[in-house]
């Protein structure tokens, strides 16, 4: 692998008793670049992040984080790494600032409280930060599951399906603090059945179809797969979201007050 | 990684620790159903239950205090349960730390939130006359027995707790044990029962552990009940012990 290649994957196959799930799956992806796998459901983009994370073994094949194999070395993945799977995984019992003050204690480092105040700011979330995770709205949860995964500032971050279930508001903000994100130098890789998620965030974009990645390029090189553009007019009606976002603010600042009628 | 066991598994003991004196009811709930119990045998049964001793509730109260802990450890399961299916215990998992801190907060939370449930019920029992000039040994000699049968079956709970697809899987397990103490000694001498049914009560856990509390309670000196009762709980503890573990490393590859 190249000094600039972070994560490394290479002839992985996995299968879960008769059915083969991964059959030969090659990538690399980029330091400092998000990277989209795509797939449909049951593609086997979770299984990917499964055994990058130390979650699981493959049957067959190599992937290495930052240089060290996930299969030999468990341990030392997991200090460069941080996952936000498929479901927000956050404590719904504690409040927002415990699950950051436990996830910093967890990670051994100093002053739990102080990392958990500036995430909570960072992320929006300090006026909710006492409050119970269980009042939290969808997007809340996601934004302070992500929080909890940058604690350490680990150097790859593993994002599992991050927008799926979201309304289209807490999806922007999901979107802008991805972006955020790779702007600080860190390795996303992101895994989505939604083509424009890929399209909006992804440097790279990988299609895991049955079991193997079919293509993979930029969103550019992607295109030219097909054959070239054709101009059309038609006229630009303004689509459903459009008018949803602009109806209830685009930017989410309302967010911090959806369903919040539970406050503990 | 395993310097970090115990700041690992003290900062997820004290996030269980919050689930449970957050959610009172569970230690209520669990102390409920063995006082229903307690009341219905004393105040309705008793009257007409011939067990040699002048007090029921002395007589029944080791039975009582088995089936707290069983009826508790059904938490135990469900907490881990939900663990699994929110999906934090991947995120432990994938993160730095001493990877089995995170089974062995559930097990001394189950442990800490049964010994609360025991005192309630206790407490319950002293109000309805439960008397014992048991001295300090002999209370430590009790709660050594209930914590090592806590323990026992908290590992046993800890197999449901990883694999069950429901809530209510994952719960059930616990029922055949809080049936348990009526086949035994717990509510009447085993020797007014049909013949299979006594051997059945004479030779199963509960009868021998009911039998060594009992003792302790009443300052009889303690029969060879005491090491049948030991070699049950630790003989389940360390079989539960050894699947648990295997389940866990089946489930975390």
């Amino acid at each position: 692998m190249t000094a600039q290649n972070v994560i490394h994957v290479q002839g992985l196959e996995k299968s879960y008793k008769q059915l083969q799930v991964l059959r030969g799956v090659d990538f690399d992806v980029a330091r400092g670049s998000i990277f989209a796998l795509l797939g449909s459901n049951g593609a086997g983009k979770t299984t990917v992040v499964k055994i990058l994370s130390t979650l699981l073994k493959a049957d067959a094949g190599t992937a290495s984080v930052n240089g060290l194999d996930v299969a030999t070395h468990p341990a030392n993945v997991r200090e460069s790494i941080s996952l936000t799977g498929q479901f927000a995984a956050v404590d719904e019992i504690l409040s927002g600032r415990e699950n950051l003050v436990l996830v910093a204690r967890l990670r051994h480092l100093k002053d739990p409280g102080k990392i958990a105040d500036d995430l909570l700011e960072r992320f929006s979330l300090t006026d909710a930060g006492a409050r119970k995770v269980s009042t939290y709205s969808g997007g809340m949860r996601r934004r302070l599951d992500i929080a909890m995964s940058l604690i350490g500032n680990p150097p790859v971050i593993f994002l599992d399906e991050p927008t799926t279930g979201l309304d289209p508001q807490a999806r922007i903000e999901v979107w802008q603090a991805v972006k955020e994100l790779a702007g600080r130098g860190t390795t996303v890789l992101l895994t989505t059945q939604y083509l424009d998620e890929a399209e909006q965030l992804a440097d790279r974009i990988a299609i895991l179809h049955e079991g193997r990645i079919i293509v993979n390029g930029t969103l550019t090189e992607l295109k030219q797969l097909l054959p070239p553009a054709k101009v059309e007019y038609v006229e630009k009606q303004p689509t459903l979201e459009d008018v949803f976002l602009t109806l209830v603010g685009a930017n989410g600042k309302n967010s911090h007050d959806r369903n919040a009628g539970t406050d503990a | 990684m395993t310097k970090h066991f115990f700041g690992d598994t003290a900062a997820l003991l004290g996030r269980s620790l919050r689930h449970v004196t957050r959610s009172v009811d569970t230690i209520v709930t669990t102390a409920i159903t063995p006082i229903a119990m307690m009341l219905m045998f004393v105040y309705v049964f008793g009257g007409a239950i011939e067990t040699g001793s002048d007090s029921y509730v002395n007589y029944m109260l080791p039975g009582i205090l088995l089936i707290t802990i069983a009826s508790g450890i059904a938490y135990t399961a469900f907490r881990l349960f939900t663990d699994m299916k929110s999906g934090i215990f991947e995120r432990f998992q994938s993160m730095p730390i001493a990877r089995s801190s995170v089974l062995w907060a559930h097990v001394l939370t189950s442990l800490i939130a049964n010994l609360l449930s025991l005192v309630v019920v206790v407490l319950v029992a002293l109000l309805m006359g439960f008397r014992s000039a048991a001295g300090v040994l002999a209370w430590l000699g009790v709660a050594g027995i209930l914590i090592l049968f806590t323990l026992a079956l908290t590992w046993i709970a800890v197999i449901p707790g990883l694999t069950a697809k429901s809530v209510d899987g994952a719960s059930a397990f616990s029922y055949p044990l809080i049936f348990l103490p009526f086949l035994s000694s717990a509510f009447v001498p085993t020797d007014t029962m049909p013949g299979p049914v006594r051997a059945f009560a004479d030779h199963q856990p509960v009868t021998s552990i009911v039998n060594t509390i009992r003792d302790l309670f009443t300052q009889q000196p303690v029969s060879t009940d005491i090491w049948i009762a030991l070699a049950w709980c630790v003989g389940i503890l360390i079989v539960a012990y050894v699947f648990a573990m295997n389940t866990y490393r089946r489930k975390i590859a």
